[in-house]
């Protein structure tokens, strides 16, 4: 659907698919996650959710109007409910309303539409919406919740939730908000503590892995994810190439060197598990738009990305980077579609025509032979 | 060329150093994170223009076309230390903000390339004309990129003016909104490409409908089948 018939050559076959089935999928497969965000962090969350797709969604249609384009097919095709949902569920869950109106319309105006639309754009857009956010509002954007879900006693109710989202200034005590996972170890490492006096506490592989602990609305759940992000390769929604490549790269890299200093660097599983690298592999870096076009370009970009996160999370200034590295490695997407673009039809990896077999060539002469004036 | 007038349309809008031409975009990324620090270097750089205009029109049968461009700079260089001495002797505040932006102003293509296209070939009058038109231009330019970066990033408008201005410009500095908690991103170098390209965007439009407005005016065209 977007691969653009500039970079591939043909032959072209349509799968069939309309891009709307395709981002109804994606939706799905966010479905269970979403709801546990949700069910985790109370009204709020909702809110949050409803206030940046609404946002999402007025601002496609004003950039449409703007440009002269029809508004149904863009507004009705997904793509913009779609950013919206992963903008939110990359937000934290209590996040102040104006936070998912400026970073909703920035999304959709910015990320999207300056580009060009659906399709064009060079960003995942609701990455570039929640980076935007992170340098601009540190303060908002880093503040964590204890998960407190519906049906416990401590959940807000209605009326408080629509105070936490729309009446400013978050009512929290003390013991409400903590830091995520990796915000406290990077915090530790700061103070030079080893690992083993940091995780104990803190860090239960279980609870973190069904998504029991502080985090950005939809990102808490590793279980919840992953199992959103095996049905979209068992639909093909997406392609296997970038989510191996990337959470392979995290492995193999966070395994050799907490083999090398289990103290001072967390093991392999707690960077799998935490964060939003598994919604960054399955969801954000298979955006077909911004990701390279042949098999090889996708398994660079993937490793790419995995590296980057790595990085970021091991030395960076950020405790997460899942949004940096993908941004980032976007930026070089054209560059790979360059070096390691689709072999041409016909042709060889360099370019050359293939030989021809011999028996095609004898079928050429029988047909030339036969048929009309030379 | 006489026509004063249109050297000044030029400068200030049709030809703008920065909206039309797209030349000192370094140090406008750079500095203009609030109208005050756009003012001063815009002031700073018409300085360096006019002084530089002049001088190289007045020169201009003297200078060999081979070796022009390394005189040009020459005299542009002398010209940036002087207004370097200048800032940093009587507005010290203010060179403290500008910093290095002050010396940098030898490589801002806008004045090399008024040097190159206006002042060799003008007579000084027209020259210095030019100069001041596109000094102004690009003050213009940054004062207006740099109210934006900071009526949004932090909510105030000609914060600290009295600093280059002397006290009796206290007056221009507002506080919008009393306890705003910022827009960082504005603040920072990307707030400057996102508000310089909105408005290219809007300089667009105006011409458009300006455009438009005129051939409407100039009657109905007998316009072949589309």
């Amino acid at each position: 659907m977007s691969a653009s018939p500039l970079l591939a050559g043909a032959p072209h076959a349509h799968g069939g698919d309309s891009l709307q089935q395709l981002m109804g999928t994606v939706l799905l497969a966010l479905a269970p996650a979403t709801l546990y965000g949700v069910f985790l962090f109370g009204w709020p969350a909702l809110n949050l959710l409803l206030v940046i797709v609404l946002t999402c969604l007025v601002g496609e249609a004003l950039c449409l109007w703007l440009a002269g384009r029809s508004l149904r097919p863009a507004l009705l095709d997904g793509s913009t409910l779609l950013t919206g949902v992963l903008l939110a569920l990359s937000l934290p869950p209590w996040a102040p309303w104006w936070i998912g109106v400026i970073g909703g319309a920035f999304a959709v105006v910015v990320g999207k539409h300056i580009f060009g639309g659906v399709g064009q754009n060079l960003f995942n857009p609701a990455m570039l919406a929640r980076i935007m956010l992170l340098v601009s509002f540190p303060v908002e954007m880093t503040t964590w919740l204890e998960p407190r879900p519906w049906f416990s006693g401590t959940t807000p109710s209605f009326l408080e939730g629509l105070h936490i989202t729309f009446g400013g200034g978050l009512p929290m005590a003390d013991g409400m908000t903590g830091a995520t996972l990796l915000g406290h170890v990077r915090t530790g490492l700061g103070l030079s503590q080893p690992l083993g006096e940091i995780l104990p506490g803190h860090y239960q592989p279980g609870l973190a892995a069904l998504g029991w602990t502080g985090g950005s609305l939809g990102e808490t759940s590793a279980l919840l994810l992953l199992l959103g992000g095996l049905w979209l390769l068992w639909k093909r929604a997406i392609a296997w190439t970038i989510p191996v490549a990337m959470l392979g790269t995290v492995l193999v890299l966070a395994s050799v060197f907490h083999w090398s200093d289990p103290e001072r660097f967390v093991d392999p599983l707690l960077h799998l598990v935490s964060g939003s690298l598994l919604m960054g592999a399955f969801f954000i870096a298979t955006d077909p738009v911004t990701s390279p076009l042949s098999r090889m370009g996708q398994i660079v970009f993937g490793a790419g990305c995995g590296a980057l996160v790595y990085v970021i999370r091991t030395w960076g200034g950020y405790p997460e980077g899942v949004a940096f590295a993908v941004v980032l490695m976007n930026a070089a997407t054209p560059l790979i579609d360059h070096y390691l673009r689709p072999r041409v039809y016909g042709r060889t990896w360099l370019g050359q025509p293939k030989p021809v077999s011999e028996r095609a060539r004898r079928a050429a002469a029988g047909r030339d032979s036969g048929s009309g004036p030379a | 060329m006489n026509d004063y007038r249109g050297i000044f349309a030029d400068g200030l809008w049709r030809n703008n150093a920065v909206f039309a031409q797209m030349l000192a975009l370094c140090p406008l990324m750079a500095v203009t994170s609030s109208a005050t620090n756009g003012l001063g270097m815009g002031l700073a750089t018409t300085a360096v223009l006019l002084a530089a205009n002049v001088i190289i029109s007045s020169l201009r049968h003297l200078i060999a076309q081979e070796v022009r461009i390394p005189v040009f700079i020459l005299l542009i260089a002398a010209l940036v230390t002087l207004a370097d001495m200048v800032i940093n002797a009587w507005l010290h505040e203010l060179y403290k903000v500008l910093g290095l932006f002050i010396p940098l102003i030898v490589a801002n293509c806008a004045v090399l390339g008024r040097a190159e296209a206006f002042a060799s070939r003008q007579p000084v009058l027209a020259s210095a004309a030019d100069g001041l038109a596109m000094g102004l231009g690009l003050t213009l330019a940054m004062v207006v990129i740099g109210a934006c970066r900071e009526i949004l990033g932090s909510a105030t408008l000609f914060s600290q003016a009295s600093l280059l201005l002397g006290d009796g410009f206290a007056f221009l500095e507002t506080t919008l909104i009393q306890d705003y908690k910022g827009f960082l991103l504005m603040v920072l170098p990307p707030g400057g490409f996102l508000v310089l390209g909105f408005l290219l965007a809007g300089k667009r439009v105006l011409e458009q409908r300006r455009e438009r407005v005129k051939s409407a005016a100039a009657g109905p065209v007998d316009s072949p089948a589309h």
